[in-house]
């Protein structure tokens, strides 16, 4: 298999920037996990599809509309009516195929064609809320849902995976621009790029 | 303008794309009816009110809809999945 490299390139630039001085606003990393897979269910079975995967991840995972779950190996979430976004070691995608039946759906490994960035710290939700039109207060997106939506034209899958913290997942031909983009927002309220 | 995405719930006009007019049943695909053509490629009522659409979430979930919008106001009455709406007349747009 071919080695992975990050697509950030010289846009990452580790340490501290921006702000106001007193300590940053929000934490920005790549946290683009060994393996990506979209899980499809046929029509009517998203909760047999939500069975498999939990079943092999270790997650509990729902069926409902943009439900999801996070553990420290693993996190998956629905991204559509039929499908989930699953996250998680390089043996995933081998052991998540041999258990998704041909009469539950289908999975699709995107390892190479996804890139996650993580942004967490105590203005996570105003940098996001600058970004999508979508509500991120805690009410209306609790921890582990996941909203699929767009900046502009990257299209952007967000799940929140921590209290003040949410994982994007963009295309990885578009994640050094909205990585930018990202360090862009987050300048007022102070960044630190961490690896 | 808002549309409610069944799967999403309300989102911008910007993410979704309009896919045309639902209102029309195709003709069975061996027919060769000239008439039932002509009026399915070309005729179009063009209402001033509501008028049945087929648009698709492509910046969200990416789900095929139908929305029941009226072209005065752009109040939008009605939106459903079209893969719900196509099985209840059998499967054919």
């Amino acid at each position: 298999m071919a080695e992975r490299l990050s697509p950030l390139g010289a846009a990452f630039r580790p340490g501290m920037h921006g702000g106001p001085g007193a300590g940053p606003g929000v934490r920005l990393s790549e946290v683009t996990p060994p393996s990506i897979m979209e899980a499809t269910a046929w029509p009517g079975r998203k909760g047999a599809l939500a069975e498999a995967i939990s079943a092999v991840t270790g997650l509990s995972l729902s069926a409902r509309p943009n439900a999801g779950a996070v553990s420290a190996e693993a996190s998956a979430f629905s991204i559509a009516p039929e499908r989930f976004l699953v996250c998680g070691g390089a043996e995933l995608p081998a052991r998540l195929a041999a258990a998704i039946t041909i009469e539950t759906g289908t999975v699709v490994d995107l390892s190479h064609g996804r890139t996650a960035l993580r942004i967490a710290g105590p203005r996570a939700e105003w940098v996001l809320s600058k970004l999508f039109a979508v509500d991120v207060a805690p009410a209306a997106f609790p921890v582990a849902e996941a909203r699929a939506t767009s900046h502009h034209e990257i299209f952007a899958q967000i799940q929140r995976t921590g209290p003040d913290q949410f994982d994007i997942f963009v295309f990885r031909s578009f994640a050094r621009a909205f990585w930018t983009m990202l360090c862009d927002a987050a300048e007022e309220v102070g960044y630190e790029a961490a690896g | 303008m808002l549309i409610s995405c069944p799967y999403c719930g309300p989102r911008d006009l910007s993410e979704f794309s309009y896919q045309g007019d639902a209102s029309r049943m195709r003709p069975d695909a061996a027919s060769t009816d000239i008439k039932a053509w002509h009026d399915y490629v070309y005729n179009r009522p063009n209402p001033a009110g509501p008028h049945r659409e087929y648009w698709q979430h492509t910046a969200g979930c990416r789900a095929h809809l139908i929305v029941t919008r009226d072209t005065l106001t752009h109040e939008i009455h009605e939106v459903t999945f079209a893969r719900a709406a196509l099985r209840a007349v059998g499967g054919r747009p």
